[in-house]
């Protein structure tokens, strides 16, 4: 043993500690390398490792410091990690803590927003299907703004031009800051206690992504998907994306054109609302016309016109039935007539007394009985003659049979 | 129930209407009532179009309690 002063562990590790910890490059490091054994306490402090191909050293990163890490660190990952060498007496060991960590090669805020679009997209809050739909005329319009900011006043200028006939019910929040995001949260909560609401404009004028950036955070993003009334973001310029665009119903590029997608033009509408109006009428008065039309072209028909000449045709052949009926009535009398004068000569020829007048006679006994046989009479007998004009008394002097000698 | 009615659904069912009445393919009687109740609804929305009045109020709150005043920030900013 030299007579070296002898120290204990505490002491050496001490001594170490001061100096790594006082030396004016080590406190303030900015190093490269790639994240593993990634590790996020329940207490918020972050535990890695960084590394290259020869190297590797243990990081820290304390709650205060990672509240302000936007994005997700994954193993695996390019990290810049700004900070300096401390001792954990404990262990023994040296470690870097972190102070701020960034994505080597894009901005900490761009793949912040990267990761979170991914995870909210897979989790279905972008899903057009969920979207609702922004009425057409609503009466009471939500905003969440800033009430000293542009937007506040860009979103009522237009509505008053616009469609003067709606109430503006204003929740002031904060638009930017480290507040802001639970501000805007507690805002969307708000006004969903408001009765009447119909649409919510939430947003805020321009900005760097840093003045923007409350819109991309996900307790925003899940506070406007579970926001029971429609929503139209509008948040900075048109070029600006944020998360909270991809989650309300409908985007709007800017304050001013979310103003404009709320509410109708009332001019427009009240011109489209009468011309559906004319149309109506138009519709049934030129339905009434055609019918009357039709009505008037039915009328004009004949049988309307002249009823009579309709009828005439049947009359006359009536009439004509009549005479033809009377002609042949007169006729066949005639001819019945004629027949019965033929019918009389023809008698009058036969009658007996014009046989007479012809020289014959007719001989009747006393009693009338015709004589027409020799067998009739006998010798003796008295007999009638009959000649045209008159009569004559005869005596049968004697009989003679045809054939029979005297 | 024209109450109830929202100003988009009455404007959809006029513009229903309006349709079926060009086609023309019903009924006189039908066409009629198709017109009164195109009238009602036309009229429903025109007066729907200038129901509310121009109201802008702001949220406020005071300790624990949540008001409502009149928003008088556009005027200051004009």
């Amino acid at each position: 043993m030299n007579n070296q002063e002898i120290i204990s562990i505490s002491e050496l590790t001490k001594y170490i500690k001061v100096t790594l910890e006082n030396d004016s490059i080590l406190k303030n490091v900015t190093v490269r390398g790639e994240l593993s054994n990634f590790y996020r306490h329940s207490s918020g402090h972050l535990y890695f490792t960084l590394k290259d191909r020869e190297s590797q050293i243990k990081c820290v990163m304390f709650r205060s410091a990672a509240r302000l890490v936007k994005f997700t660190p994954e193993n695996g990952m390019n990290l810049i990690l700004i900070g300096g060498i401390g001792i954990y007496p404990d262990r023994g060991e040296y470690q870097l803590y972190a102070r701020n960590l960034e994505p080597d090669g894009i901005g900490a805020l761009h793949l912040a927003f990267e990761q979170l679009k991914k995870r909210l997209q897979a989790e279905g809050l972008f899903d057009q299907g969920q979207k609702k739909q922004i009425p057409k005329l609503p009466r009471k319009i939500g905003v969440i703004t800033s009430p000293t900011g542009a937007a506040i006043r860009d979103i009522i200028s237009v509505i008053k031009r616009r469609f003067p006939h709606v109430e503006i019910l204003i929740v002031p929040s904060q638009v930017q800051g480290d507040d802001a995001p639970q501000s805007l949260a507690q805002a969307l909560h708000q006004i969903q206690q408001e009765d009447g609401i119909d649409v919510v404009i939430i947003g805020r004028g321009g900005g760097s992504i840093e003045d923007l950036w409350a819109f991309n955070e996900e307790v925003v993003a899940r506070a406007i998907h579970a926001c029971q009334i429609p929503i139209i973001s509008a948040v900075g310029h048109e070029t600006d994306f944020t998360i909270a665009d991809f989650v309300a119903d409908l985007r709007a590029p800017t304050p001013s054109a979310a103003a404009e997608l709320a509410v109708a033009n009332f001019s427009e509408l009240s011109r489209y609302l009468t011309s559906v109006e004319r149309r109506l009428h138009q519709s049934l008065t030129g339905r009434v016309e055609k019918l009357g039309e039709r009505l008037e072209k039915l009328q004009k028909r004949r049988i309307f016109q002249k009823p009579e000449e309709v009828f005439l045709k049947s009359w006359q052949k009536v009439d004509d039935l009549e005479r033809r009926l009377h002609r042949t009535m007169t006729s066949q009398i005639r001819l019945t007539k004629e027949k019965c004068r033929t019918y009389f000569k023809q008698l009058e020829s036969l009658s007996p007394l014009n046989v007479l007048i012809r020289g014959y006679s007719l001989t009747e006994t006393l009693s009338g009985e015709v004589v027409k046989s020799v067998d009739d009479v006998k010798i003796g007998d008295m007999i009638n003659i009959r000649v045209h004009d008159g009569k004559l008394n005869a005596v049968i002097e004697e009989t003679r049979k045809d054939g029979e000698s005297l | 129930m024209m109450e109830e009615l929202k100003f988009e659904e009455a404007l959809e069912k006029l513009e229903i209407i309006v349709d079926e009445l060009e086609k023309g393919d019903i009924t006189l009687d039908e066409a009629l009532k198709h017109y009164e109740e195109g009238v009602r609804l036309s009229r429903f929305c025109a007066g729907k179009l200038g129901e509310v009045e121009s109201r802008i109020e702001m949220i406020i709150k005071e300790g624990n309690e949540i008001k409502k005043i009149p928003f008088k920030g556009l005027e200051e900013v004009e």
